[in-house]
């Protein structure tokens, strides 16, 4: 508590009585030394969509394993083997992206 | 008190951080807020008792979705966006078409009537936990619902590699 207000009280009190001159050059953005060419902020490749898109597919696959292995010794081979057709479906597209090279960073 | 303190806190923190999520220039930072936000809304869940939404809150929408969005904020191009004055000319349309929500939402509340409880009242499902009556329902009664899931989401593998994977094959 004491060790958090003075972290946080000494950032405050910093700031309402440092001086604040800030100018154009002080402002830019420090790419050793020189000057900074283009903008910090470019286009990102298209791959990374597809990951974080395949990232999400899954994920929610695993979610609804979770609930699944809860229940699994209450319902028993029934709910095995829906939860096996459930993977297999999504394994079809696990194979359709490996085929399309979706793993493949080039 | 100290329910209501909770509550309160998170009522008062996830209006601010929406707020903060639609009103900041720079979208790399209205989805940082974004993810600030998702974590109050699991707060939000488990303060319902509801902890299986609460960690798929965490797991999906903080851990999978947001990935999702910042890609696609990196994506476009935004240099052009950032100078474009925001909240001009549109503003009178939004503020009627967010009252007349807010009314809806309102009307709805008042005319909701609880159903008579079935086999799933509050008190069935605290007994046994959220996630194992949500396990029991959606792994018996709900089993298509649930088999059509994984083709939404082979739908949506399917979909993403053939409209991204076709941009990449172009350039060779």
């Amino acid at each position: 508590m004491i060790a958090t207000a003075f972290a946080l009280g000494a950032l405050v009190v910093g700031s309402i009585f440092r001086l604040k001159r800030p100018y154009a050059e002080k402002l830019m953005p420090y790419e050793s030394g020189n000057p900074p060419v283009g903008e910090p902020r470019q286009r990102f490749s298209v791959k990374f969509y597809i990951i974080a898109m395949l990232f999400v597919v899954f994920d929610v696959e695993a979610v609804f394993l979770y609930p699944w292995a809860i229940v699994f010794d209450k319902i028993g081979l029934y709910a095995f083997i829906e939860m096996v057709i459930f993977i297999v479906i999504l394994f079809v597209g696990y194979i359709y992206a490996w085929k399309k090279e979706a793993f493949v960073w080039d | 008190m100290l329910p209501k303190l909770f509550f309160g806190y998170y009522a008062v923190v996830i209006i601010v951080l929406s707020l903060l999520v639609v009103t900041r220039k720079n979208p790399v930072h209205s989805v940082m807020w974004m993810l600030l936000l998702f974590f109050h809304i699991a707060g939000l869940y488990l303060f319902l008792n509801a902890e299986f939404i609460a960690a798929i809150q965490i797991i999906v929408y903080a851990g999978a979705i947001l990935v999702l969005f910042l890609f696609v904020v990196l994506l476009l191009n935004l240099r052009e966006e950032l100078l474009i004055e925001r909240f001009i000319g549109t503003w009178p349309t939004a503020l009627v078409i967010s009252v007349s929500l807010l009314i809806l939402v309102i009307r709805a509340i008042q005319d909701m009537a609880l159903a008579p409880p079935g086999n799933h009242s509050v008190d069935a499902i605290q007994a046994e936990t959220h996630t194992v009556a949500l396990g029991k329902i959606l792994y018996t009664d709900y089993l298509f619902p649930f088999e059509i899931a994984s083709v939404v989401l082979l739908i949506a593998i399917i979909g993403a590699l053939v409209l991204a994977k076709r941009k990449m094959r172009s350039p060779q």
